[in-house]
């Protein structure tokens, strides 16, 4: 035990010392929640927005009002013809034009069914999508009411992503996917790079003429590691709750405790790159190519897996990432208990139990090849 | 004919703040002179060659190579120099002939030049069957011998040599001096900078720096019978024990 | 009594394509001071870790302190102090840090043990809170020896200590050592450099993978009983080119100022010699007839190794 705090203690020294990996471990998830934060916000403000009207009455005069006073949206200009869009979006006077058809209150009234277009300029196909979303958002609930006022069970599904986010906050999003790279990067990569620093500069061969186990070895460099990971994530989540103001929904101790399992399978698969590199160049390499790009892309955070072909969809289920990332949606922005997650976990345990045995089975005792 | 002074410092100073790494140091070596150059760690050695070598330029003090003034012609010293330490010679995943090609190339020998010297120099080291060989498979004896003969194939007027034989068999550095008095007998001068007393003793004359400044320069025979010593390790001891500083 | 004991050891790399050490066979006994000594390349390092557990050899078998390096190796983890060739200590760790973690890692702490290090550690102690990366060469392998002792290890196995470090520090390097051995540890120590090998009990040669002889230095030089001239001229490299291509000789290489020969008819030619360099035209030719080295041993020892092949 006195060797496990004495190696502890070494490799918080190493930490401490070595600036580039204080800046990585304080700075990145700093950086990357402010980044995510405010600067590579995907959230719309005061879009512009063109309006042709057909129609001009009551309902579509309220509803551009409506829109015009969200947040997301300016109405620029009226236009008389469809001739007209294609110069708007040239001069980049609208991202978007919302044309009403003739007798649109009438239809609405009458037939309970009336059309609406909605034509994004899409250039720029994360905006368009956003914009379109989020007009469609308000003229949904437009609908809404007047459907309550008379009444009548009407109901229209415009778009399941804003369920969970009703005030359309892309922080909902990057949040849990911060989390996972951050963990991927710092979990993986820095405890493989630490190892590996060891074998480099011969330290390893000292270590390993002494009666310290290689188990010993693994586990008094992980365990710094995950202390320092766990740091991360609260201070991820303080970031979060009180400078980005995304409230946890579900359970604090299940999300800490689900983030630990996490990190000891990052830490694994940090152990497992470890034993079968010698250079910390290989290293890092491995952990970026190997680790980060594949959680990036397979997380669902970036990309929609639904979206992707099925072999790709099959692919992404053997990326930890995926699962984890999936859990802290889950119990942060759904508000879920342990038992919708309970799969998930399942999944990342079972990971982590084969990473960790493959790594202890390879660990070498000795320097042969 | 060996009168001509290739190296040639006065009073040559260089601080670091208030730390003078190199204090007021004169020498002078001549054409084809075989010097060494030797010091504890920490005794300004390497200052030193680094300003010879044009990569640092001195606080004060003269100090010329080849003709060239190390303040304002570094480019000029930096094309009649040759350099070969014993940790950075050759590239190991490049194979012997390419090695000689790339490094003729960065001294800036013409390319048709260059063809013709490389293969004289692959036939006059018998590596035939091995030119197309990867360096890092051949004995360290012949990395060597390799990457001195890469260090003067451009001809320069200076070869400065970084404990150029350690580690290698009794054989080959002797092998390997053969080389070294082969260039001074072509006119070439060879610096030399070591901590093996007994490849100080290959040299014409040799200076031992202590504490940033020459504590004594000549031939090794006759330092050792000023000192009174066997050999140069002796007269070594005698001066470095009196160091100040260490690194 | 034997403290290493190593038979017919044989240990190639990579599967058998390149061999590192070629049917070895060594005793060292307790308390000894032994030298293994060779040029680079010649297996030292390879037989250092396998005596440490660190390799396993293809054929033969080794102890240390009576252990078999394969079936003991927790055992032999437990009472080697063991010096890498190259600097192998936390650089961005004092030396205070580095000596406490070496010994919690050991199983024992500095103050236990503080005799046996204590005058090596009194040198270095000044600089106790600077971190080891910032060290000279001679006080880093000062750090890195203190560090290898400080469990009290029976054998301590120092590959090439001395690389690098310049002659003072190297001289109180060997003095440190002396005194342990006062302590009753058995040292294995390796060096390229030949000049070292006086500094030893006893000594191997060691030379491609094959031991050239072991023996005291004083029986290894005198088992030369080749007759050497040292040649000294003016003209150092053209003496040497007429010397090589006097039909009587058998070899010449330079020694420093002076150029060691043997002749292949023996002592009773030297006149004609110096009648040829004459001839030659060569000024301030001396020669006499000198002792060999431990230097011109191994040469001779090379080329015969190499003639049997």
């Amino acid at each position: 035990m006195k060797v496990f705090f004495a190696f502890v203690k070494k490799e918080f020294w190493h930490v401490i010392r070595d600036k580039r990996s204080l800046i990585i471990l304080i700075g990145l998830p700093i950086v990357m929640m402010l980044l995510f934060g405010f600067a590579l916000t995907s959230e719309v403000k005061n879009s512009n927005i063109a309006i042709l009207d057909f129609s001009k009455d009551q309902a579509t005069k309220t509803l551009v009002e409506r829109i015009d006073q969200s947040q997301y949206f300016t109405v620029n200009k009226y236009l008389d013809s469809e001739n007209e869009m294609e110069g708007v979006f040239r001069k980049g006077q609208a991202r978007l034009v919302l044309i009403f058809p003739q007798n649109f209150e009438n239809d609405l009234s009458k037939d309970k069914k009336t059309q609406l277009r909605l034509v994004a300029d899409a250039s720029d196909p994360n905006t368009a999508n956003i914009t379109i979303n989020y007009a469609s958002a308000i003229i949904r609930d437009y609908q809404n009411e007047l459907n309550e006022n008379k009444k009548l069970p009407y109901t229209i599904e415009m778009e399941t992503r804003m369920l969970y986010n009703p005030q359309l906050k892309s922080s909902y999003n990057f949040v849990p996917g911060v989390m996972t790279l951050i963990m991927m990067l710092l979990g993986a990569m820095m405890t493989s790079v630490s190892i590996v620093k060891e074998k480099e500069m011969g330290t390893m061969e000292i270590l390993l003429v002494s009666p310290m186990k290689p188990i010993m070895v693994l586990v008094s460099k992980a365990v710094p590691y995950m202390v320092l990971c766990f740091l991360d994530i609260i201070l991820i989540l303080l970031m979060a709750v009180y400078i980005l103001e995304m409230p946890i929904q579900g359970s604090l101790v299940l999300l800490l405790a689900e983030s630990l399992l996490f990190i000891i399978t990052t830490l694994s698969l940090g152990l497992l790159i470890s034993v079968n590199v010698n250079s910390q160049q290989v290293a890092m390499f491995i952990s970026l190519v190997a680790l980060l790009m594949p959680s990036l892309i397979f997380s669902g955070f970036m990309f929609p897996i639904e979206n992707m072909p099925l072999p790709l969809q099959v692919m992404s289920n053997l990326i930890p990432t995926k699962w984890y990332y999936s859990i802290v949606k889950a119990i942060m922005v759904k508000g879920l208990s342990f038992e919708f997650v309970l799969k998930q976990t399942l999944i990342l345990a079972g990971m982590t139990v084969f990473f960790l045995t493959i790594a202890i089975k390879k660990f070498k005792i000795n320097l042969e090849a | 004919m060996m009168s001509e002074i290739v190296i040639h410092t006065e009073n040559l100073t260089r601080k670091f703040g208030d730390f003078v790494a190199v204090n007021t140091i004169s020498f002078d070596v001549k054409a084809g002179e075989i010097f060494g150059f030797l010091g504890a760690n920490g005794a300004g050695k390497t200052t030193a060659m680094k300003i010879l070598c044009g990569l640092l330029s001195p606080t004060s003090g003269v100090a010329s190579v080849a003709g060239f003034d190390v303040y304002k012609e570094n480019e000029q010293i930096k094309e009649n120099i040759g350099y070969m330490s014993q940790k950075f010679s050759l590239y190991e995943n490049l194979t012997v002939r390419e090695n000689i090609r790339f490094f003729g190339g960065i001294y800036g020998i013409d390319r048709k030049s260059l063809k013709v010297k490389s293969e004289e120099l692959i036939q006059r080291l018998g590596l035939g069957l091995e030119a197309d060989k990867l360096v890092g498979s051949l004995p360290l004896g012949w990395k060597q011998k390799i990457s001195f003969s890469v260090a003067i194939l451009h001809n320069p007027k200076v070869v400065f040599l970084d404990e150029p034989t350690g580690g290698v068999d009794p054989i080959t550095r002797r092998q390997f001096w053969d080389m070294i008095y082969e260039a001074s007998a072509k006119g070439i001068t060879v610096f030399v900078t070591t901590h093996y007393m007994d490849e100080a003793e290959y040299c014409d004359r040799v200076s031992i720096m202590v504490d940033g400044a020459i504590a004594a320069m000549g031939k090794p025979s006759e330092l050792k019978k000023q000192f009174a010593v066997e050999n140069m390790d002796g007269v070594f001891l005698q001066l470095a024990r009196g160091a100040k500083r260490s690194e | 009594m034997s403290s290493i004991s190593i038979k017919n050891i044989t240990k190639t790399y990579e599967k058998g394509k390149v061999l590192a050490l070629d049917n070895i066979s060594l005793e060292v006994k307790s308390g000894e001071l032994f030298g293994l000594i060779g040029p680079d390349g010649a297996g030292k390092t390879t037989l250092f870790r396998i005596l440490t557990t660190l390799l396993v050899a293809d054929q033969g078998q080794a102890t240390v302190a009576g252990l078999d390096v394969v079936k003991n190796l927790w055992d032999i983890r437990k009472i080697v102090g063991y010096m890498p060739g190259k600097f192998s200590l936390y650089q961005d760790l004092s030396i205070e840090e580095n000596l406490n973690f070496f010994a919690t890692v050991f199983n024992t702490s500095v103050e236990e043990n503080f005799h046996l290090i204590e005058d090596i550690y009194v040198q270095i102690e000044p600089f106790k809170k600077r971190l080891a990366g910032k060290l000279s060469g001679g006080m880093k392998q000062k750090l890195a020896l203190c560090c290898a002792l400080i469990h009290q290890p029976k054998v301590l196995f120092l590959d090439e200590p001395t690389t690098g470090v310049d002659p003072v520090s190297r001289k109180e390097f060997w003095d440190m050592l002396d005194r342990l051995k006062t302590r009753a540890i058995t040292i294995l120590v390796s060096t390229p450099y030949m000049d070292q090998a006086s500094r030893c009990d006893r000594i191997a040669l060691i030379q491609k993978g094959k031991i050239l002889d072991i023996d005291t230095l004083q029986n290894i030089i005198s088992k030369n009983t080749q007759l050497l001239l040292a040649v000294k001229g003016e003209q150092r490299f053209r003496l040497l080119n007429d010397i090589r291509a006097y039909e009587d000789t058998l070899t010449c290489f330079a020694f420093g100022e002076e150029n060691h020969v043997v002749l292949k008819s023996g002592r009773e030619k030297v006149d004609f010699l110096s009648k040829y360099l004459a001839e030659k035209k060569h000024k301030g030719v001396e020669i006499k007839p000198i002792e060999p080295n431990i230097e011109d041993t191994f040469i001779k020892l090379m080329l015969e190794s190499e003639n049997t092949q």
